[in-house]
């Protein structure tokens, strides 16, 4: 199965993301998922300010800037694990560097998107 | 044969092995709702076919090869994923070695609880997941019971299906650390559907009734599944000490009678010495646990019975260690009111 690891954090620790420490951690883990042969993809996501929204209604393409909808806590980053079931994927998201202060939502890939590459 | 003596028959298997039928199927398959149906179909040809060919010699191994057969078909005709290619796989080779040895199909009643008390479920969906999957309890009853609509309840226990399946939660035992919380979990939810009953009381005390004697079942279950847990014990010996003083709690006009003021010769002697059996196995493990100090209370209420008086400072001194573990209201104030009997008001209300 394979599952994503949505990183649902607040501002102030988005803002605290390129301290040293914490790009020590997420390199570590990324190491981690890669070396246990679990990483499918990841990344971090950029300032949710330098966000943009498109959409189409009645055929015309509509572009705004600013993410879907403002919240509190926003989606600062993604990652694709591939393990063989829900409690495995709950292992590596609470061995997440940011499961200390930001929520991690694990949520499983879709039908076909679920199967192994 | 006749037809109500396989009926009967019928009957036999489904009141003892649905559970252990439902559990060995989605055990494999990860899909509570298809092995239901699958089981469902099972029974119905069984119904047709049994009072012509009779009762089969392992009437479950011939349940289980018919419901095999089912999910297979189910599975192809939803043009089937490589995962579930492999399951495919797996069961046959496992219903065929069923079938062949004269082995009994292997228990797999306790994997299934934990399924259902997994903390990814709707805690709200959890006790009745339990009671409808392992005891075969219908929907419409645990919705009355749960005082919500049968169309609720049943909304609220497909969505828990399709998570198990949807997010692949393993049937599997944890192991420790992780095993400790987790059987508190089955714990709580199995003593969920005892308090359910109670809540309900209020509104018909044959419900309770129905309900609290699942909720033994399934604590009997839990101490077979696991009989080195000393909670295990625990629980089943506090809900047995409850349960047994159930007529003595209504006077003949309806009317509520305090516990240290029941008539003690309506109470069940046989359900007190099973819990005091409970207990006492529960004892030898020396890990003591909130259900253990929960039913030794009211193992010193039930002594009453002999000794004629309420050994308040035992009770407090109970309460005193349930506090420790779970420093809930209802133990604040149980632990109060035994200091204040014991003859110490003031120590109770104002110990920390």
């Amino acid at each position: 199965m394979k599952y994503a690891l949505l990183v649902h954090q607040s501002q102030e620790h988005f803002d605290r993301r390129n301290d040293k420490a914490a790009v020590a951690a997420g390199r570590a883990y990324a190491e981690a998922l890669q070396a246990a042969g679990v990483f499918v993809a990841g990344a971090g996501l950029d300032s949710p300010r330098n966000a943009t929204t498109v959409s189409i209604r009645d055929g015309k393409r509509q572009v705004h800037d600013g993410p879907y909808a403002e919240t509190k806590e926003f989606l600062a980053g993604f990652g694709i694990i591939y393990v063989p079931n829900l409690d495995a994927a709950l292992e590596w998201a609470a061995r997440h560097p940011a499961a200390g202060f930001a929520s991690i939502e694990v949520r499983p890939l879709l039908g076909f998107g679920s199967a192994k590459a | 044969m006749s037809e109500s003596v396989t009926h009967a028959a019928i009957e036999t298997v489904a009141q003892d092995s649905y559970g252990r039928l439902i559990a060995y199927l989605a055990a494999r398959s990860g899909d509570v709702a298809g092995a239901e149906d699958a089981l469902g179909d099972a029974f119905i040809a069984a119904l047709r076919r049994w009072p012509a060919e009779g009762v089969p010699e392992k009437p479950e191994a011939w349940l289980l090869h018919v419901a095999r057969n089912r999910m297979i078909d189910a599975a192809r005709r939803k043009q089937v994923q490589q995962k579930s290619e492999t399951f495919l796989q797996q069961i046959t080779e496992e219903a065929a070695s069923v079938a062949a040895t004269q082995e009994y199909f292997p228990d797999e009643r306790l994997k299934l609880l934990f399924v259902c008390a997994h903390p990814a479920i709707d805690p709200s969906a959890q006790t009745p997941l339990m009671l409808q999957t392992v005891l075969g309890v219908d929907a419409a009853r645990i919705a009355s019971a749960f005082l919500v609509s049968p169309a609720a309840m049943s909304q609220q226990l497909v969505r828990a299906k399709n998570k198990i399946r949807d997010a692949a939660i393993p049937f599997r035992v944890p192991v420790p650390p992780e095993l400790e919380e987790r059987v508190s979990f089955v714990l709580d939810a199995i003593y969920a559907a005892y308090t359910t009953g109670w809540e309900s009381l209020m509104e018909t005390a044959s419900t309770h009734h129905a309900l609290a004697s699942e909720a033994i079942a399934l604590g009997r279950t839990l101490t077979q599944l696991m009989p080195h847990e000393p909670e295990a014990h625990g629980l089943l010996a506090l809900m047995l000490h409850c349960e047994a003083r159930r007529e003595a709690r209504y006077a003949s006009d309806g009317d509520f009678v305090p516990l240290d003021r029941q008539d003690t010769a309506l109470w069940s002697q046989s359900m007190i010495d099973e819990a005091e059996t409970h207990l006492h196995s529960a004892a030898g493990f020396k890990r003591m646990g909130r259900y253990q100090l929960e039913a030794a209370i009211q193992s010193v209420h039930a002594s009453r019975a002999k000794t004629t008086h309420i050994d308040w400072k035992e009770i407090a001194l109970l309460y005193e260690g349930l506090v420790r573990i779970a420093p809930r209201i209802g133990s604040l104030v149980g632990r109060a009111v035994a200091i204040a009997q014991a003859g110490e008001p003031l120590t109770g209300i104002f110990c920390p």
